[in-house]
């Protein structure tokens, strides 16, 4: 933090300049591990370049996320950690007897949901994975979506594929829900008439008010924001992004805001995972 | 319309409840003041402590701040424009490498913040800055 | 967060006399006493942690008093230089009376 009395007065030069309060050429690093925030968008890509969220935020905000230890959010992923060496329901069974270690098992989960369940044959997010399988394995009840423990649990699997690629299925079973996503993504709601892509496709990078938008890409979920100053699912996200345009918001866990997430999973293919992050 | 003295009555009592309603709760000046002579024993002079923090705080619910002071046995941090002034107070000993501590603030608005410094020889030192606040409409 | 916890940074090594850095983090919502509930339009009672020591066998090494406008999940970081091998205990001391406490030993050579 030392560094920050120096940036401190560099800033001071910096605003003299010009509005440059992100720094969108840092590079994440955590502990040594080097993170892809930013890479060539393919052909079919509506974007020209993909951004993670993360080079969206200022200095200070940035360097939250670069060090465990820092990084309000790992509290959760601790929690989590606890959460899954704990005998649960009626089998008194825990995750890890099992899944065993979760750094082997859970290895890539994150990066590649949401993803199509053979046996509920339905999409499954992870919250609708961990809930499946306490009602199935453990006989125990299921996790309020926005609860702690469903937070720390999904922020502690998330952990386990940290610095992987987002990689997510979007053939087969899973192309309706694509395509659903997708229309989502495009059509204008609310009383403001406005579609995701008026703000994250055609103006990220612009301030809308103080604020700095970004391409709402979904590779830090779930997040820790200074602004809840704790924890939130991506689905909480998007339903304070729909309450802003004075829509009625779907329900965290509904069908279009899983179709919605795995459209915007696909739009950020080749980002790091980057759970659990922090942003402003 | 011609406006009648009732009208503009009723206008005059609307502006000020307006004015009311827009009033910032924020601490007073005069409270920073007795905030900082309590702790000083009066009014420290400028200069010699550090006050690290961004100029612009992307949320005002966690603001990155650190201070530092040579020879300080303490070090208050208050906030002029929040409810109440009072934020923190960083207490050195012989063990500490140095008078440096960091934390995490809140701050209700863009405002200024100080810190004020208590040497080991009773002397007192200050400083204070701005620190712009973002208000984000985004995202519930 | 379910539970308070408390979280240190401490290096297990460090040489007598250079500077150590110590980070510390607790799990604390801090409430200010400020905000209001949104469904009562009550007040929510202050609950904040308000005093925070760091103790090095037994004496104390810096400590800090904390106001409601300190951020949930408080975050401290100071530094140190010590002399000889030893235990450093943190304390949290809470409101509601509740202290939380952690230790950690460090090797001086």
């Amino acid at each position: 933090m030392n560094k920050m009395i120096a940036f401190g007065a560099a800033a001071v030069v910096a605003l003299a300049i010009g509005q440059a309060t992100a720094d969108e050429e840092a590079e994440l690093v955590i502990d040594g591990q080097a993170f892809v925030t930013k890479l060539d968008a393919p052909d079919d890509s509506p974007l020209p370049e993909i951004l993670s969220g993360w080079r969206f935020r200022n200095s200070e905000t940035q360097e939250l996320q670069t060090d465990d230890f820092e990084n309000p959010a790992m509290i959760f992923a601790e929690y989590g950690e606890e959460l899954w060496a704990t005998a649960e329901g009626e089998t008194g069974k825990s995750c890890a007897d099992c899944h065993g270690d979760a750094s082997e098992s859970m290895r890539g989960l994150r990066a590649s949901m949401p993803r199509w369940h053979e046996g509920k044959d339905t999409l499954f997010t992870l919250e609708d994975h961990i809930n499946w399988s306490r009602e199935e394995h453990q006989k125990a009840k299921p996790w309020k979506w926005e609860s702690q423990e469903m937070l720390a649990m999904t922020a502690y699997i998330g952990l386990q594929s940290r610095g992987m690629p987002v990689a997510v299925k979007t053939d087969g079973k899973a192309a309706p829900w694509f395509e659903k996503g997708k229309e989502l993504y495009y059509t204008r709601v609310g009383q403001l008439d406005m579609a995701c892509a008026h703000c994250h496709e055609n103006n990220y990078g612009n301030m809308i008010r103080a604020d700095h938008l970004s391409q709402g890409q979904i590779n830090g979920f779930p997040v820790y924001r200074l602004k809840w100053q704790g924890m939130g699912s991506l689905h909480r996200r998007f339903k304070g992004c729909m309450d802003n345009i004075r829509a009625t918001p779907y329900k965290r866990g509904s069908d279009e805001f899983t179709a919605l997430e795995l459209y915007l999973a696909s739009r950020g293919q080749g980002l790091s995972v980057e759970t659990p992050s922090l942003r402003n | 319309m011609q406006m009648t003295r009732r009208d503009l009555f009723a206008l005059a009592a609307g502006l000020a409840a307006a004015g009311l309603i827009r009033m910032p709760a924020h601490a007073d000046e005069a409270k920073v003041e007795a905030a900082i002579k309590e702790f000083a024993g009066g009014m420290p002079e400028t200069g010699g402590v550090e006050l690290g923090a961004p100029e612009i705080a992307e949320n005002g619910n966690t603001v990155p701040i650190e201070v530092a002071a040579a020879g300080a046995t303490s070090i208050m941090i208050l906030a002029s424009g929040n409810p109440n002034p009072g934020v923190g107070t960083f207490h050195f000993t012989a063990m500490s490498a140095e008078s440096r501590a960091s934390t995490r603030i809140r701050l209700a608005q863009t405002q200024d913040v100080v810190a004020v410094a208590k040497m080991a020889d009773g002397s007192t030192k200050m400083a204070r800055r701005e620190i712009k606040v973002t208000i984000g409409g985004c995202g519930g | 967060m379910a539970n308070i916890k408390p979280r240190v940074k401490v290096p297990g090594k460090a040489k007598a006399g250079e500077a150590v850095t110590i980070k510390t983090l607790i799990s604390h919502p801090m409430e200010s006493g400020q905000r209001k509930d949104r469904k009562t339009g009550e007040l929510i009672p202050r609950k904040i942690i308000n005093k925070f020591v760091a103790t090095y066998n037994g004496e104390t090494a810096f400590s800090m008093d904390l106001e409601p406008a300190i951020s949930a999940n408080p975050y401290i970081e100071f530094s140190v230089k010590l002399a000889e091998s030893g235990t450093m205990r943190f304390e949290w001391t809470d409101d509601d009376g509740s202290v939380y406490d952690i230790e950690k030993e460090i090797q001086v050579a």
